[in-house]
């Protein structure tokens, strides 16, 4: 039975919303297969607006797998705005895909992918205007299976309620293994109804299947502990790997939009992982062990990336960029090859070590140059200790003097505030780096005119890694930090004129850490927040913090809990915590022993260069590291047809 | 340097891309297509592209135009052809030619305009157009950039008619329905308001303030109180030079067809001798 499009029904409501382009699809690379054709069929949601969500490499490398696929479809939705929302409830239109407006609920399976938790009242919003019941529990064999994934479904425990179905880690492969199992179980005629398809999924041992784990509590809250309450379902859920990058070079056909979006550039994962150790960052412990792509797979990706959208900048994106193996001759091997095109080259995160006036120059030759980033985390050499990220204050003034040198005007570190062991100093010597990097731009350029722009936000505790047991600073004292810190900064006489200050206060932070490493209890502050018109909690306009404490204090405090208890008390050893029972690789005796390192402030070196640390990744995925040198180089391309 | 000028259009959903979306977009294209673009000086160039008087943002558009700067030649339809499959379907780039004139910008003194108004009767159209056209000025008021203006919709309406419409007896008969205008396309199938509909065509001068087929909307609510419970649909179906006498607007891009004409009738005459100087 072909599903009918909605879009002559969305039509008549977009004269009356904001920038109407973002919700008729079309987008160059996109694909619209035909439904019956097909059959298993996923929509895939980016909860964000779709200036956020159409440029994330998640959703559309999944989009582009799946759709390769005979007789697998995948279509794309994002958030709507609530201007869209209204009218949508006014007019009785459900949510849609931008591919072919199709309703969501029509799809066997419905994929979210949620980079931050922050998503969560979206994905409730989503599932509403679908018309599927937010509630996992009261969903039917008209309702398409609920899947989320991205970094923050390692852990899904707010979110257990309203989904039926987490994968963590590399999507890939598990999505296609997905496909087969819905696949077999429909051409069988569905045997067992829903819980049927769960439960086979929950048997693959790589998909988490939440209504299959009870949780019980100790009577102070803590929990006593996860167990599966079906025969047959893995004690804990493993996460999934993709080895060879080089095998999956996605996405080949980027989708191009005509609406403006936050990244209008070819991205390249020129990696995946990170072993450098920081230990507040998730995705760098997660995503272990590091696997590059090769140079020559970069290479060929750029070329027919650029040939299929007619982009301008290519970005080449991981968790450290300068950190591949031969990042040099990536960029200059690039910059060579488009030397004519104007096409600029850009290093979205890169390390202030590992930063250096090579990869500046070459990322500069072809005439755009944005301002350099730096990101030493924290103000003290003490507290950089503490957070294991091993760059001295030497390091940083060196490479910012030789940016300086090189022509460059402005420069911006990013810092946080509220790591462990942090007091009021660590934190106010960020001012005395800053003025130092002045004195230096200033030494070396010869000119009065350079900036320098601190940015400082608070930090949150993330499960997964070495701080995962740590206390969050509240709001108040973060807020008082960062007030301190700018005092400082603008009481400069001489130099604070050229240092910008932008900071986040510490009210978001809290929110992200309740829901962080909350447990399933916050569900049912998740949906009051949503029914109490919470939406895009991204977005500084629409976030309201007042709306999350009045909701959790109306849900949290009868369960002999509060929002402090999830986000400043600090964890023991012995305590299960909710994300135990997924498998991100890791040991969790090795993070406690580097959470003990950190608060002694000894640090650890990146596994790629020196002996292993046992973190337990590599032998938990049978594997290890996977990097070059390939010694290869990027050839220049003959002589373009014209 | 090759001076090549287009007429693009933006149908069906896609006349919900706004200029600057549609200037990337175009751009884009370029690229893909390897057009051997000018770019601009400066330290970031941009390719030469000039456009001209662009629709709103959700106005369907037969006649959009444009002009790009080559530093080599191209044929101009097959430039046409490589652009259009470039461009997402819906922006169509229907027609290309050389520029030999001086003023394409100039020449756009007038829009062709068809509103479709769903779930009014022709008839209340036709009463609310007669008194319309019967005043001298219309002052409606719309918010610009610098805030609330008032301005006269009148003066720069040239011609304004009910070309057919359908009442809602009639159209309870049959289902898909022509609606008489011979470049409407895409028309979807299921809009709200199944009952009345007119459609009327204008002739607007380019004025400025620009009086845009909205205005004229407001003038008609102004003078008659029509007032249509949906929004018009709007297209615009041609734009250029305007025959002051007849109220017609002609084809901006005939200038550069003839002068291409021309030359090749020169240059057709001169085979066989020396030629120093064959281009206008
Ligand atoms: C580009 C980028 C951005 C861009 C574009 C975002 C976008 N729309 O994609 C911008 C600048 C807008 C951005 C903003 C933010 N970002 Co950001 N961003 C990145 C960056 C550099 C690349 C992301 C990427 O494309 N990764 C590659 C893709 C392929 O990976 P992926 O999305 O995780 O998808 C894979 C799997 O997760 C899985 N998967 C994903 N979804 C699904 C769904 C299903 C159903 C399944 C089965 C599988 C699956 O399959 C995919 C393929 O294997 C990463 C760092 C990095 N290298 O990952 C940070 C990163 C993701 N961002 C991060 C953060 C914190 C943010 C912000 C919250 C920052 C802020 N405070 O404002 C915002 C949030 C924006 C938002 N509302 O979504 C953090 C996330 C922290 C964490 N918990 O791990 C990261 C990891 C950076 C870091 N080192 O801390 N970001
Ligand atoms: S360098 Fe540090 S912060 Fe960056 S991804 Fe690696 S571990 Fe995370």
């Amino acid at each position: 039975m072909p599903v009918e499009s909605v879009f002559p029904r969305l039509e008549a409501l977009l004269p009356h919303v904001q920038k109407p382009i973002q919700y008729v699809g079309g987008e160059l690379n996109s694909t619209a297969k035909d439904w019956d054709s097909c059959d298993v069929r996923w929509s895939l949601m980016y909860p964000d607006a779709y200036e956020v969500g159409l440029p994330n490499q998640g959703v559309m490398i999944l989009y582009e797998v799946l759709n390769e696929r005979e007789g697998v479809l995948a279509e794309r939705t994002y958030s709507v705005w609530p201007d869209l929302e209204a009218l949508m409830r006014q007019h009785h239109v459900p949510q849609f895909t931008v591919d072919a407006h199709r309703p969501v609920k029509e799809f066997d399976a419905f994929g979210v992918s949620f980079s931050t938790e922050l998503g969560y009242t979206n994905l409730l919003t989503a599932l509403d205007l679908a018309d599927i019941p937010l509630e996992a529990a009261a969903r039917t064999l008209d309702d398409p299976i609920v899947i989320a994934g991205g970094h923050a479904a390692f852990n899904p425990e707010p979110i257990a309620d309203f989904i039926d179905a987490a994968v963590i880690g590399d999507g890939e492969q598990a999505v296609l293994e997905i496909t087969d199992v819905i696949r077999a179980w429909k051409a069988e005629g569905r045997p067992e109804g829903r819980d049927g398809l769960l439960l086979r999924l929950a048997k693959t041992g790589g998909v988490y299947i939440p209504k299959f784990y009870g949780v019980e509590y100790l009577p102070d809250g803590r929990i006593a502990r996860v167990v599966p309450n079906v025969s047959g379902v893995p004690w804990r859920v493993s996460k999934h790997t993709v080895m060879d990058l080089d095998e999956w070079p996605y996405p080949k056909q980027p989708l191009v939009p005509l609406a403006e979006t936050v990244h209008e550039r070819m991205s390249v994962e020129i990696f995946r992982g990170c072993t450098r150790g920081c230990r507040f960052c998730q995705a760098g412990m997660i995503t272990r062990p590091v696997r590059e792509r090769s140079i020559t797979g970069i290479g060929d990706m750029v070329e027919a990336g650029l040939k299929a959208t007619g982009f301008e900048e290519v970005g080449l994106l991981s968790l450290s960029s300068a950190d591949h193996s031969e990042i040099t001759d990536i960029t200059k091997g690039l910059a060579d090859r488009y030397e004519d095109d104007k096409i600029g080259l850009s290093l979205p995160s890169t390390r202030v070590d590992a930063f250096n006036i090579d990869l500046a120059d070459e990322l500069t030759r072809n005439g755009r140059r944005s301002g350099l980033t730096f990101a030493p985390e924290g103000g003290s050499e003490r507290i950089r200790k503490v957070i294991n990220k091993m760059v001295s204050e030497e390091d940083l003034i060196r490479t910012v003097a030789t940016a300086y040198g090189n022509g460059w005007r402005q420069v911006k570190l990013y810092f946080m505030c509220g790591l462990p062991t942090e007091t009021d100093d660590d934190v106010l010597e960020i001012a005395d780096m800053a003025t130092k990097v002045i004195a230096k731009g200033r030494e070396v350029s010869g000119k009065n005119d350079i900036r320098c722009t601190v940015s400082i936000g608070g930090f949150v505790p993330k499960p997964h890694t070495p701080f995962q047991w740590a206390p969050q600073l509240s709001a108040e004292e973060t807020d008082a930090r960062l007030e301190k810190l700018r005092d400082k900064i603008r009481g400069d006489k001489r130099y604070g004129r050229s240092i910008g200050f932008r900071y986040h206060d510490g009210k978001p932070g809290i929110v992200e850490g309740l829901l962080s490493r909350g447990d399933r209890r916050i569900g049912a502050v998740i949906r009051a927040v949503y029914e109490d018109g919470g939406r895009f909690d991204g977005w500084r306009e629409h976030f309201s913090y007042d709306r999350w404490m009045e909701c959790a204090d109306a849900v949290l405090p009868p369960l002999g809990v509060d929002v402090d208890w999830y986000t400043t008390r600090e964890r023991g050893y012995e305590e299960v915590l909710p994300w135990d029972h997924l498998d991100s690789g890791l040991d969790k005796d090795w993070l406690w022993e580097d959470w003990q390192d950190a608060l002694e402030e000894t640090e650890v070196d990146d596994c790629r260069w020196t002996p292993c640390f046992d973190c337990g990744v590599c032998p938990a995925m049978d594997t290890q590291i996977q990097i070059g040198p390939t010694g290869k180089k990027l050839l220049p391309l003959m002589v373009k047809n014209s | 340097m090759q001076r090549i000028r287009l007429r693009y259009t933006k149908r069906g959903r896609l006349r919900f891309t706004s200029h600057r979306d549609f200037q990337r977009a175009f751009e884009r294209a370029l690229r893909r297509a390897e057009v051997p673009m000018a770019y601009s000086a400066g330290f970031t160039p941009h390719p030469k592209v000039s456009y001209a008087n662009a629709a709103p943002t959700g106005v369907s558009s037969e006649a959009e135009y444009l002009e790009i700067a080559l530093t080599d030649p191209r044929d101009p339809e097959r430039l046409r052809a490589l652009l259009d499959e470039s461009l997402p379907s819906g922006l169509d780039v229907v027609e290309a030619v050389e520029a030999r004139t001086p003023g394409l910008a100039d020449r756009l003194q007038a829009s062709v305009w068809q509103l479709r108004l769903e779930g009014v009767a022709p008839a209340e159209v036709e009463r609310a157009v007669a008194a319309f056209l019967a005043t001298d000025t219309v002052e409606v008021k719309r918010t610009t950039k610098n805030g609330l203006r008032a301005f006269d919709a009148r003066s720069a309406v040239m011609a304004l008619e009910v070309v057919s419409g359908r009442a809602e007896a009639a159209q309870r008969v049959g289902e898909g329905e022509a609606t008489g205008a011979p470049t409407d396309i895409e028309q979807s199938a299921d809009r709200l308001g199944r009952g009345d509909c007119a459609i009327l065509r204008l002739v607007v001068r380019h004025l400025t303030p620009a009086v845009r087929p909205d205005d004229v909307l407001s003038g008609l609510r102004a003078t008659a109180d029509l007032a249509p419970p949906v929004p018009a649909e709007v297209t615009r179906l041609a734009q250029g030079p305007l025959d002051k006498e007849t109220g017609t607007v002609t084809d901006p891009l005939a200038p550069d067809r003839d002068a291409a004409t021309a030359v090749l009738t020169t240059a057709v005459g001169l085979t066989g001798a020396t030629v120093s100087d064959g281009s206008a």
